[in-house]
């Protein structure tokens, strides 16, 4: 079970939130503001895994941009560690020819693969499918 | 794969607005995408600028009054809607609630086309949580979508349901989204499939009938449809997983094919095919196999095949090796896979990589209990993992040791833990390890001193973050002593030793529990300290109480402590200044205490007795009706004071004045309210102080008023149950009877660990010897052969824990004392050459004689020799009956009398039947009961159940006559585990004596688990020595026998009532005799003990409980001829079951 999905920089500024349990917005801020905390204290050499509380921290940083993902302890780790990087792998082909700040994009995509903490989809095509199709609706 | 990498990681800053610069420089901008230099684009470079939390917070403010002004406006678009959305979604991401724009993003899901639609919906389900009023508005635009005939509109209405949407709106969608599952594109059908699954979560009860829709799911022409029906299937396997057992086929060819790679090509990642899938799958075959030989064996060779496959060096390969690793381990075993998993967990724990490293540790801890061998190959790895430079694979390799310890290497594992501990001062990991540390303390400790020192680190270390029950079982266990009386001395000594050096330190702060603990045991034992002068620890004592950092609670069991030792002296300065000094103290705790001090000091004749000393664990008689008082309560409500409410009333009238919701379950208030109340609101011993001698532990005094919930607490964290739970059982079992011949036997088979020895080949290095002593010390007493040793050895250490069976004389809990009992019969054919057994021998063939004699009166010669080959199958226990044979003729003339005394076996059994049918006790027999009934009889007894419903559980009476003419030793009553139902303490209970033609009677507290309408528990009774006389029962429990009324007010129903989220509802047809509203309650309330809590012209509403304390509301409704019937409880199966029981109820009057 995915507990939640983070996007956080180097500075702490979160850049993505997605929870799949109900938290508060101000127990969010104090969460986020420790898992980035923990994260930034890791250096390279050390486990992509982090005990925190009663649940655990998948991270993967990608330049100054730190990805993590909480789950607990029914869920596999390695397999979650993978698909942070296949949801980067998504983003970067749909987002590879514009720069931009795409949150509800990245939101889109992530709905398609993570539902309820449960991986639904892991197909590239089939998740950028129906954002494709909103664009190609806009353009006409 | 490095290129994509690397693309990513130069993508990935900049798409999320790290990269400045980056504006406008990217290349063509699509039209449907937000340029950078967007409003968006621009808050998100403001903020990413700014140096402090202040200044962001004044620029959020500022932006979210702008979208304020923007969204209400009515002239903004709805493409500005929608950015202005996005901009929320950052607001609130940031942590600024922007509530008012909830409603907007409902209106944009509603009026928008298409990407701005999504966006509404999006926000929407960013917005809201599952309970928001608001999410009632969207229901109205999620049909409309779903029945649009865009399929991007119901692709998004199907994932906004997916995600968020009211529970008691689904009737109105269900329809809608089955028609889905019949559609023709995948999208869609997939989609639909993962809004049942949110059904499925939220309201498992309104899916039920589509339990098919599932299956054709699964077996949807298309991958991704059969997919999304999975998590579904690993729900529900997880909740019961025996129905599915038929679906075990499906699930291995479907892995087989993905893993035989018969998925289209973009399912793969990285050339594996569809790597999450198969773990899914894995996962699912995992719980489908447990504990099922027959399942497990179809489930062998796909995992086999996987195991095969996954040969690429892929992370994602490694997460599928890790997946099928706890599959073989977590079904039936097969050895060929456990040799393979065996090998890639090898491999994982020796990788380089550190990522594989901790799985490696995690696979490990988790077959540890299986495969103790395991750790010994592994033992070198392990060691270096507890130095490890990361912190988290050194935590995880502890959680690993903490499996192994074992009566030989607590001291190491328990100093690595507080080494770590030293490192590390998150909370939580604080909590987690010292709980850890004090269980394995009280488990293993191998002397007095190591214990104490250890538990006076458990509680430096974890100050006041440690769990109380910590402070409660260590000063119980003081408190009871163990079965050597100067064991006991000599530890509680130690403690009070301990203690004092401590608090010679003048400025040292220790934590409030640890206080608490040193002044109880001050209070009670510093009398054994005999060359300590009573003045000493009383200055000692007051010293603290001076002390600011003490708080009014500590200070109460402090005072408590002087008390005592007060009592034990003629006469004290110190206690004269302590009185004079506190009796005007601010703090009315301590100034009473100083009164009673005060007076006490005046009578001491009185004080002795009433403190009596080392009493704490005896057994007080407490008058519960305190009838005592009578005379002061008639007294005062002569002179007009008010009646005395109790804990329950007070409690409703004071939850039906306040105005918010109540979420806390009733239950826990009404099940056991006089002791919850009792334990919990004393905190301080004040209360109880003088009353009685347990003053220092309020958990003591719980444990007079209900034993059941004190042991539960206590068997949680401090029962047997720990590492190797199965067998330690067994071993428990072969510990009794150890007799020295016994033992050297055993450490005969000691030796080296199996794994070391083979190690130590050549010549080591001053660090790695330090390595192999350390893991001498960590793994000794594991694996196979030392298995044996370690339980041998075990005993002797932890026996100096062993609680005295006291217990024994409160009924409740036998556990310790069945186990010890239990044990020497058990054990007996096992020690075939030890003299020790030879009474078990004895035993044995005396009722193996007197089985035919009862029978009939022929030779009994012959009877022998026709019942011994038979009831003796294994060759050693032939062995042993030739090796006692003269013992057994002597035997045989000795007890010819009373064997072969004639009587026609017809007529013996009926004057038995007479003369044995039990009755119940006089304190049961008040309540409400079952008839007695026999559950199984044989020649030597009868086992008779009487059921008791008692309000906090069923009690579960069983009766055992003995018709025999002799006594029965030790008679072994064994419930069978039943995954429905809970008996309270343990499931076992021994009859040590039952005297000839006598009847004894033990009682079980039942509960229901796991709700079933009617479920069976089924046990078996044995008598010790002979193995044929096994007789199997079982019992019929209903959901009924469970359900208890729920006493409330009409005002607590209604708040109850909305804070619940499972329900049901069904029209029933009333029979003419039952027409009127209060007769069909009425019915209702006697066949099935319900409460009528109010009726209100033709509606009526009742309450009930599932023991211990599940609230269930009842709400019915009488309409023409038909009963409308609606159930909501916290727990989503109890109103199906109701449900199915009222119906019967309805019926059957």
């Amino acid at each position: 079970m995915i507990k939640f999905f983070l996007m956080v920089n180097k500075q702490g500024q979160t850049r993505l939130s997605r929870y799949y349990e109900h938290v508060e917005i101000n127990k969010r801020t104090v969460l986020e503001a420790e898992v980035i905390k923990n994260c930034l204290s890791r250096s390279k050499d050390q486990c992509s895994f982090i005990e925190y509380k009663d649940f655990k921290l998948v991270y993967r940083q990608y330049a100054a941009l730190f990805v993590v993902v909480g789950i607990n302890e029914t869920e596999n780790e390695m397999a979650v560690y993978e698909l942070i990087h296949n949801f980067v792998e998504v983003l970067d082909k749909y987002f590879s020819r514009v720069i931009m700040f795409n949150l509800d994009r990245v939101h889109i995509i992530l709905d398609e693969m993570v539902l309820n903490g449960c991986i639904v989809e892991t197909n590239r095509n089939r998740i950028l499918a129906p954002l494709l199709v909103l664009d190609k609706v806009a353009e006409s | 794969m490095s290129d994509v990498v690397e693309r990513t990681l130069s993508a990935l800053p900049r798409l999320l607005g790290q990269q400045e610069l980056g504006a406008g420089l990217g290349g063509p901008v699509g039209p449907g995408r937000v340029s950078p230099t967007s409003r968006l684009g621009s808050l998100i470079r403001s903020i990413t600028a700014l140096t402090s939390k202040h200044e962001e917070e004044k620029l959020i403010q500022q932006e979210l009054a702008n979208l304020k002004a923007t969204v209400s406006a009515p002239s903004t678009t709805l493409r500005l809607m929608k950015e202005c959305m996005v901009r929320l979604i950052y607001c609130e991401m940031l942590g600024y609630e922007s509530s008012f724009g909830y409603i907007h993003a409902i209106k944009l899901a509603q009026q928008g086309n298409l990407l701005e639609k999504r966006v509404g919906y999006l926000a929407v389900s960013l917005f809201l949580h599952e309970n928001h009023e608001l999410l009632l508005l969207l229901v109205n635009t999620v049909v409309k979508d779903l029945q649009s005939t865009n399929l991007v509109e119901v692709c998004m209405a199907l994932t906004v349901v997916s995600q968020i949407f009211p529970r008691e709106m689904i009737p109105a969608v269900l329809p809608l989204i089955e028609d889905k599952l019949q559609h023709s594109k995948e999208i869609i059908r997939r989609k639909a499939v993962q809004a049942l699954y949110k059904f499925y979560l939220i309201a498992p009860n309104q899916v039920q009938h589509i339990h098919d829709k599932f299956r054709k799911a699964l077996c949807d022409r298309d991958a991704g449809v059969m997919a999304a029906s999975l998590p579904i299937y690993l729900q529900m396997i997880k909740e019961n997983s025996s129905e599915y057992k038929d679906l075990t086929g499906s699930f291995v060819t479907i892995l087989k094919q993905v893993v035989g790679g018969k998925l289209p090509v973009d399912f793969n990642y990285h050339s594996v095919p569809a790597p999450w899938l198969q773990i899914q799958l894995l996962r699912i075959l995992g719980l489908l196999g447990k504990d099922d030989p027959r399942t497990s064996e179809l489930i062998y060779d796909v995992l086999d095949e996987s195991l095969r496959r996954a040969e690429l060096n892929h992370n994602i390969t490694y997460a599928i090796l890790f997946e099928c690793v706890q599959t073989i381990y977590t079904i039936h075993p097969k050895s060929e896979l456990l040799e393979k998993a065996a090998k890639c967990i090898g491999k994982f724990v020796l990788s380089p990589k550190i990522n594989l490293k901790y799985l490696g540790i995690k696979a490990l801890t988790y077959v540890v209990q299986q495969d103790p061998n395991l750790v010994l190959q592994q033992q070198m790895t392990i060691i270096e993992c507890l130095d490890h430079p990361d912190p988290i694979i050194k935590r995880e390799t502890l959680e690993l040791l903490y499996r192994i310890t074992n009566g030989q290497n607590v001291v190491v594992i328990v100093q690595k833990m507080l080494d770590y501990l030293k490192e590390s001062k998150e909370e939580y990991t604080v909590i987690n390890l010292v709980g850890k540390i004090a269980e394995l303390a009280e488990k293993y400790a191998p002397d007095n001193e190591w214990f104490i020192q250890t538990m006076n680190a458990v509680f430096s270390v974890g100050g006041d973050v440690v769990h109380r029950d910590i402070p409660n079982n260590f000063l119980r266990l003081l408190a009871e002593g163990f079965d050597d009386g100067k064991e006991d001395a000599q530890l509680r000594m130690y403690a009070v030793q301990s203690y004092l050096t401590l608090l010679e330190e003048e400025d040292a702060l220790y934590s409030q529990k640890f206080l608490q603990v040193m002044s109880w045991v001050l209070g009670e034992y510093s009398s054994l300290a005999a060359d300590v002068d009573p003045e000493v620890i009383l200055t000692k004592l007051h010293g603290l109480l001076k002390k600011s950092f003490v708080t009014s609670e500590t200070k109460a069991w402090i005072m408590a402590a002087v008390t005592k030792i007060a009592s034990r002296t003629s006469s004290s300065k110190t206690v004269d200044k302590l009185i004079q000094e506190f009796s005007n103290s601010l703090d009315t705790c301590v100034r009473q205490y100083a009164f009673e001090l005060k007076h006490l000091c005046e009578d001491k004749a009185l004080m002795k007795n009433l403190l009596p000393f080392d009493a704490s664990y005896t057994d007080m008689v407490v008058d519960a009706s305190l009838s005592f008082l009578d005379e002061f309560v008639a007294e005062g409500l002569g002179h007009g004071a008010a009646p005395y409410k109790t804990h329950h009333q007070r409690q409703e009238e004071k939850l039906s004045q306040e105005k918010a919701l109540n979420f806390e379950p009733y239950g826990l208030s009404f099940a056991s309210s006089v002791s919850s109340s009792g334990i919990m609101g004393r905190q301080s011993p004040t209360g109880l102080s003088f009353g009685s001698d347990m003053s220092g532990n309020s958990a003591e005094t719980g444990h007079k008023e209900t034993n059941t919930l004190k042991l539960e607490g206590v068997r949680k964290l401090w029962g047997k149950e720990g590492y190797l739970p199965k067998k330690e059982n067994k071993v428990g079992k072969e510990n009794e009877p150890q007799t020295d011949s016994c033992g050297s036997l055993l450490a005969a088979r000691v030796g080296d660990p199996p794994a070391l020895r083979s190690d130590q080949g050549g010549s080591f290095s001053e660090e790695d010897k330090e390595k192999q002593q350390l893991a001498l010390s960590l793994f000794t007493g594991l694996g196979s052969n030392a298995g044996v040793s370690l339980m041998g050895r075990a005993d002797t250490t932890t026996q100096k824990f062993k609680r005295k069976s006291k217990i024994n004389e409160t009924q409740n809990s036998e556990e310790t004392s069945d186990f010890q009992k239990g044990a020497s019969s058990d054990f007996g054919p096992l020690l075939d050459t030890l003299p020790v057994s030879m009474e078990d021998c004895e035993g044995d063939i005396h009722t193996r004689l007197r089985k035919p004699t009862l029978c009939s009166s022929d030779i009994p010669e012959d009877n022998l020799a026709f019942e011994t080959p038979e009831s003796l199958k294994q060759p050693e226990l032939d062995d042993r009956l030739s090796d006692s044979r003269p013992s057994q003729i002597t035997l045989f003339a000795d007890s010819s009398i009373e064997i072969f005394q004639p009587s026609p076996s017809g007529q013996c059994a009926s004057a038995e039947k007479t003369l044995l049918v039990p009755s119940l006790p006089e304190e049961l027999e008040e309540l409400t009961h079952s008839e007695l009934v026999e559950l199984c009889q044989s020649d030597a007894f009868a086992l008779y159940l009487c059921k008791v419903w008692t309000d906090d559980s069923l009690l579960l009476t069983l009766f055992v006559s003995n018709k025999t003419t002799s006594a029965l030793d030790a008679v072994n009553l064994v419930f069978e585990e039943s995954e429905h139902f809970q008996i309270l303490e343990s499931a076992t209970y021994q009859f040590p004596v039952i005297e000839a033609q006598g009847v004894e009677h033990c009682k079980k507290c039942v509960w229901m688990d796991k709700i079933c309408a009617q479920g069976i528990l089924s046990g078996s009774v044995s008598y010790q020595s002979d193995r044929d006389t096994r007789l199997e029962f079982s019992i019929a429990l209903s959901l009924l026998d469970f359900i208890r009324p729920m006493e409330m007010t009409t005002e607590d129903f209604g708040k109850l009532w909305l804070s619940l989220s499972n329900d049901v509802k069904q029209n029933m047809k009333m029979s003419s005799t039952q027409d009127s509203l209060s007769a069909t309650l009425t019915t209702l309330q006697q066949k099935l003990k319900l409460h009528i809590v109010d009726i209100i012209g033709n509606e009526g509403i009742l309450a009930c409980q599932l023991l211990p304390s599940v609230p269930c509301l009842l709400h019915c409704h009488t309409h023409s001829g038909m009963l409308a019937l609606w159930i909501r409880s916290p727990c989503s199966a109890l109103p199906d079951g109701l449900l199915y029981q009222c119906q019967k109820v309805m019926e059957e009057s």
